[in-house]
């Protein structure tokens, strides 16, 4: 590795506007598009900034996403290993051809057509919140009222998780993902929400339905005579937190920035042709998982004219990226008909999101439900008042207060 | 043109079926594409192929 002192900034970096990447990336961009970076774990890491050299490394070979190596670049202080019970890796862990098995085994749930099919049944959870919180008192934080519960709601029953139960694993999925939670306390509610999972695959082995993901996941494997509990317990681990803090964020971040920018905002309204494309437009502009693109190098490999040595770690600075130039004209405007369709938001290559067309489809529903239902909301406090979450590996909103 | 899908390489992230509909499908299955109309005829099927070539994150689609 090589030495601390050749860094040319410490990772992570924060956004000092709320809705703009953070000021450093475009000088790192121009001036050392591929550069050394320190990082919160104590490791020295590259930095791509180039939406091209992210591209390449995501979807190059000879990088590996396997967080349990000690060459993976962490973001956060490494879990500390448990005796008892190693760790499974879940999918966004896992290398080809491990990985692609893996992810074909449950890549079927969420086609485009399954998550169609899912529209009447998310229609009806976002009508009654809104329902509810119409009938609350004014104002009200959106947070709490539509952008957690919808998507929370959603996956659990995807899934096959007690929604009853959402306090408990909300709470401790919001731990794992603050970057000041101590790792003592942060493998404390990884170990709880393991063991939660556990039992919970346990019963439904012993019960197993169609009815959801979890139960089909079980029968799917029966059938093949290759029943792997741990495997599922990590699989469902990884969709509950991926399914919980990431869509709800852009939920209430995509409410602000409409309300915002009102003109924006009425060509929406008057088209629902232009929500999705609304859609991608927000998620490029805050790329709020920007760090789940990083990876180590397992051969020598040059990315963008920098060699990168096998062992080095990389992190794509997917925000960096999705606000570059050569891939977006005047990247910093929000603008909902540029086409922002090759942003890397969900990232690229064997692990772009699986939860993608999920995550659209709920965005999709909430904008055009909130803003028939509620045309005169507005938010409630001044926009440099509200609470962003600097301090999260995904970025969002403490809470929205709302009025209308 | 023609339209050329490495199933091996497909991740099933769907974003070519969310390009375009009448040109993609994607398995029941294991989520990977089908390529519904292998030879798109028109300016704006072609545009959309060529889109879906250039966002598929698999890079499992090619034009001929
Ligand atoms: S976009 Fe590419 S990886 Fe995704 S389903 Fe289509 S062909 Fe497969």
């Amino acid at each position: 590795m090589t030495d601390v002192e050749e860094t040319t900034a410490t990772l992570p970096l924060v956004r000092k506007c709320p809705f703009s990447p953070p000021p450093e990336y475009e000088a790192l961009r121009t001036e050392n598009p591929v550069s050394r970076v320190g990082l919160p774990s104590g490791q020295t890491a590259w930095a791509l900034t180039r939406l091209e050299d992210i591209r390449e490394m995501l979807s190059s070979p000879h990088f590996s996403s396997d967080r349990l190596d000690p060459a993976f670049p962490m973001m956060v202080a490494r879990q500390i290993r448990r005796e008892d019970k190693p760790f499974r890796p879940s999918l966004i862990s896992m290398d080809p051809p491990e990985h692609s098995r893996a992810r074909r085994d449950v890549v079927g749930e969420f086609t485009v057509k399954r998550m169609k099919a899912l529209q009447p049944r998310i229609q009806q959870i976002v009508d009654e919140h809104l329902d509810a919180l119409l009938a609350g008192p004014k104002p009200a934080d959106l947070v709490q009222a539509l952008s957690l519960p919808v998507p929370s709601l959603v996956i659990c029953e995807l899934l096959g998780v007690p929604y009853s139960d959402h306090e408990f694993f909300q709470a401790r999925s919001s731990k794992m993902l603050s970057r000041e939670v101590s790792p003592e306390d942060r493998q404390a509610a990884f170990e709880q929400l393991e063991n939660y999972l556990d039992e919970l695959v346990t019963r439904k082995e012993a019960n197993a339905t169609e009815d959801d993901l979890l139960g089909r996941q079980i029968l799917k494997q029966r059938e093949a005579g290759e029943g792997d509990h741990d495997e599922l317990v990590s699989l469902a681990f990884l969709l509950l937190i991926a399914g919980h803090e990431t869509t709800a964020n852009m939920i209430s971040l995509g409410t602000v920035t409409l309300l915002e920018n009102p003109e924006q905002l009425a060509k929406v309204k008057a088209d629902p042709d232009k929500t999705l494309p609304a859609i991608e437009e927000l998620l490029r502009v805050f790329t709020i998982a920007e760090t789940a693109t990083s990876r180590f190098a397992t051969a020598d490999v040059e990315i963008g004219g920098t060699l990168i040595r096998a062992g080095e770690g990389v992190v794509g600075l997917s925000n960096a990226g999705n606000h570059d130039p050569d891939g977006f004209e005047n990247p910093d405007a929000f603008d909902i008909e540029r086409g922002a369709r090759h942003h890397v938001a969900f990232g690229f290559g064997v692990h772009q999101c699986l939860g993608q067309n999920l995550a659209r489809m709920e965005l999709q529903i909430v904008f055009d439900t909130l803003f028939k239902r509620i045309p005169g909301i507005r938010i409630a406090v001044p926009v440099d008042e509200l609470q962003f979450k600097h301090d999260s590996t995904i970025y969002g909103l403490h809470a929205l207060p709302v009025t209308w | 043109m023609k339209i050329i899908a490495d199933t091996g390489k497909c991740v099933g992230a769907g974003q070519c079926v969310l390009t375009d509909p009448d040109l993609f499908d994607q398995s029941e299955d294991d989520g990977t594409v089908i390529v519904l109309t292998p030879e798109p005829e028109g300016d704006e099927a072609e545009e959309n192929a060529r889109t879906a070539v250039h966002i598929c994150p698999g890079q499992a689609l090619s034009l001929a």
